[in-house]
């Protein structure tokens, strides 16, 4: 199947729809779309909001701890829940997500413990969780290194006939990294089973995307590479869960890669060290609070009779739970074991840091007695 | 002279070479609108315009490969990678390219570029986000590398390295932003390869860089109380070295600790241990000693990080038991 030059095929069929896959309107009414067919059934339906609130109510707490000190920085997602959300409940439970910084929702929904992301943001041990827990590896802070894991992944996946696939997310400024690029180029070379979910917010910290790309969008990049791109209104849950459900179906079946772009806006600071009024207006914030992902869903399941007062307080009185449980352990959680320094630099450290680590015990020791 | 921030003497420095030399232009990651994410370039998008001052995406290898095609028509850019971690992003083009340019055009292409980045622990950042990298860009030849620890130096250095006809890496501290010093009001240049003695002292030398200066001097003070007399000196750059300074004091003192925040393994100590162990061996009047930080990634855990990193009593310490050998 490998043939001298590239891949034959109209390279129109690689285009991106002319507007982005929108399932829900802004009153909250659903138009189906044969391309991107729902498989939901009304359990998930609920599920999906259950995830977004949660998130959002997690994410919350995360910027209170920080702002009290308990985390050095946090990221945060508000406003991008259905554009996290949707894609991460598109995915298999072998499947693997390649996370950055800011994908609490990704993670949620893949039966992470919100308390180990925020471990991780506060320095509480070594790391934050245990990336084969749930298939979601190391919160990557460089920006696009984990698009070509995820490539690499998928490639060796498809070695061995796993039938997994690998979901990269990143934001739209990473698009820029050689690294993030050279990924899509090995994953499309390759037929890797991947797809790569760009999250469009807008902004990489205060540089608006007219400054990071010229393409008309990012899903137009993917005919470079001879992938589909594909576009969603990303904060249309549904839409990000029918577009990213059909990418990974054609990765699962062995059709190679994609690139989605979730368009979306960041509604916090970039981080908690940010301060988004010198580059960004409010007015510019309102059109977009308008078009906030969770109430237009929200709409949408009451209209469909599966949402009412009591379950939305069900899922409020969970997230209060889920929010206080967290609060409590990341309050006054140890700041490392200085024991545990040594022990990860390599598989076997070495008498080297046997020496340095029983020095360091004895220090411990001497100043405990002190 | 004026007290300023260092994270303003930056921006100041900066602005200066700016007003100066019209050839000079900034690029690199949120610098223009957002004024540096670290505060850095406050204020050049206002004075010098978009023309000069370029929001760039985010692309280091471009911001370097970038910098370096502008330097070749004459132009003296200054390039910002916004951690120095992330300088193993565009490693090739830093230690590859700009480093050798001149070399295999035989002197034919400079390339004078300074390619500015923040380094250093302390701030619970983690290990790809705290590095000090310094001694990567030392083992390279072809790179200055140049490290301030005040205000002034800041001010000084940048100066140096805009002039300098030789690519510049500087590294400018995190930990350091927000300490505050006198700077000169009138132009304050500092030739790159000159080291600073911070305080004078008889019984040994610590040499310290960046932000261990601060160890150093906070140590020096406190053995003052236990009779011991400290000399400390900033070496301020790393290439050029200035080898006769640190010579010159080790020789009247015998005794040299070195401090490094970088790990101890491949750290620019051992490039001063070895210049000691070769030029003067027969002064030494005790081992040379190392204060480093310890051989592992930098960890996010306050409590973790405390213990790599070197410290004031760590200093003070280790230089007693160097002072009583
Ligand atoms: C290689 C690298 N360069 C620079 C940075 C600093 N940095 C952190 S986040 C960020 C912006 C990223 O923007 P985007 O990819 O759009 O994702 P978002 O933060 O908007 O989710 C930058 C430049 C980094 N972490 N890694």
């Amino acid at each position: 199947m490998t043939t001298a030059g590239a891949v034959a095929g109209d390279p129109r069929a690689l285009l991106p729809p002319d507007a982005p896959v929108r399932l829900l309107d802004d009153e909250g009414g659903l138009h189906e779309a044969d391309a991107f067919p729902l498989d939901l059934k009304d359990a998930d339906l609920v599920a999906l909001y259950r995830f977004m609130v949660l998130a959002r109510r997690v994410d919350r707490q995360a910027i209170n701890l920080q702002r009290q000190g308990q985390l050095g920085v946090y990221a945060s997602l508000l406003g991008q829940e259905a554009a996290q959300v949707g894609p991460a409940y598109a995915l298999g439970d072998p499947d693997w997500v390649f996370p950055s910084y800011r994908e609490m929702g990704a993670a949620l929904v893949r039966g992470i413990d919100p308390a180990a992301i925020l471990h991780m943001f506060r320095g509480t041990w070594l790391a934050g969780h245990d990336p084969y827990d749930a298939n979601f590896a190391l919160l990557s802070i460089p920006i696009g290194t984990q698009a070509l894991h995820a490539a690499g992944f998928a490639m060796a996946a498809k070695l061995d006939g796993a039938g997994l696939v690998a979901m990269s997310f990143f934001g739209d400024g990473a698009t820029s990294e050689g690294d993030t690029h050279e990924a899509l180029n090995f994953a499309a070379v390759f037929d890797a089973p991947c797809v790569f979910w760009v999250q469009n917010n807008q902004y990489a910290i205060s540089v608006p995307l007219s400054l990071q790309t010229r393409a008309p969008t990012i899903a137009h990049k993917a005919v470079g590479y001879g992938m589909p791109g594909y576009r969603c209104d990303g904060n249309d849950v549904l839409a990000t869960y029918a577009v990213a459900r059909r990418a990974v179906d054609r990765a699962r079946r062995g059709g190679g890669p994609s690139l989605v772009e979730a368009v979306t806006y960041r509604m916090e600071a970039h981080t908690t060290a940010d301060d988004p009024s010198r580059y960004r207006t409010e007015t510019e914030l309102g059109e977009w609070r308008a078009k906030d992902p969770i109430a237009r869903y929200e709409t949408f399941l009451r209209r469909e009779g599966l949402l009412d007062d009591a379950l939305s307080e069900e899922v409020e009185q969970e997230a209060r739970e889920l929010v206080a449980r967290v609060r409590g352990e990341i309050y006054d959680a140890p700041h490392g074991d200085p024991l545990e320094l040594f022990e990860h630099v390599y598989v076997e450290p070495g008498p080297h840091y046997d020496e340095q680590r029983r020095q360091l015990r004895r220090e411990l020791d001497g100043a405990g007695e002190a | 002279m004026a007290e300023l921030s260092y994270r303003y003497a930056v921006a100041e420095g900066l602005a200066r070479e700016m007003r100066r030399d019209p050839a000079v232009v900034v690029l690199g990651e949120d610098v223009a609108a957002a004024g540096g994410v670290w505060k850095t370039t406050q204020g050049l998008l206002d004075e010098f315009g978009p023309e000069r001052v370029w929001d760039t995406p985010i692309s280091e290898q471009a911001i370097v490969g970038a910098a370096i095609g502008a330097a070749m028509t004459g132009l003296r850019p200054i390039a910002e990678i916004m951690y120095a971690d992330f300088l193993g992003v565009c490693w090739d083009q830093i230690a590859n390219q700009a480093a050798k340019l001149r070399y295999m055009t035989a002197g034919q292409l400079t390339v004078p570029l300074v390619i500015r980045t923040i380094h250093g622990g302390g701030v619970a950042k983690g290990a790809q986000h705290s590095q000090s990298p310094e001694n990567w860009a030392l083992a390279v030849p072809g790179l200055r590398v140049a490290c301030p620890s005040t205000p002034a130096d800041v001010v000084g250095l940048l100066a140096g390295a805009v002039r300098a006809d030789d690519p510049v890496v500087v590294f400018e501290h995190k930990g350091l932003l927000g300490s505050k010093g006198e700077v000169p009001d009138d132009e304050h240049v500092l030739e790159l390869g000159r080291a600073a003695v911070r305080r004078r002292g008889t019984d040994l030398t610590i040499v310290a860089l960046s932000a261990t200066v601060r160890l150093a001097l906070e140590a020096a003070a406190e053995l003052e109380g236990q009779d011991v007399s400290a000399e400390v000196i900033d070496l301020r750059t790393l290439v050029p070295l200035d080898a006769g300074c640190v010579l010159e004091s080790f020789k009247r003192t015998s005794r040299l600790l070195i401090v490094e925040e970088n790990p101890r393994q491949g750290g620019w100590g051992a490039q001063i241990a070895a210049l000691v162990a070769e030029e003067a061996f027969w002064y030494l009047d005790a081992p040379i000693t190392r204060v480093a930080g310890e051989s592992v990634p930098l960890p996010a855990a306050r409590g973790l990080e405390n213990a790599v990193l070197p410290s004031a009593d760590q200093v003070t310490e280790t230089a007693l038991k160097l002072a009583r050998t």
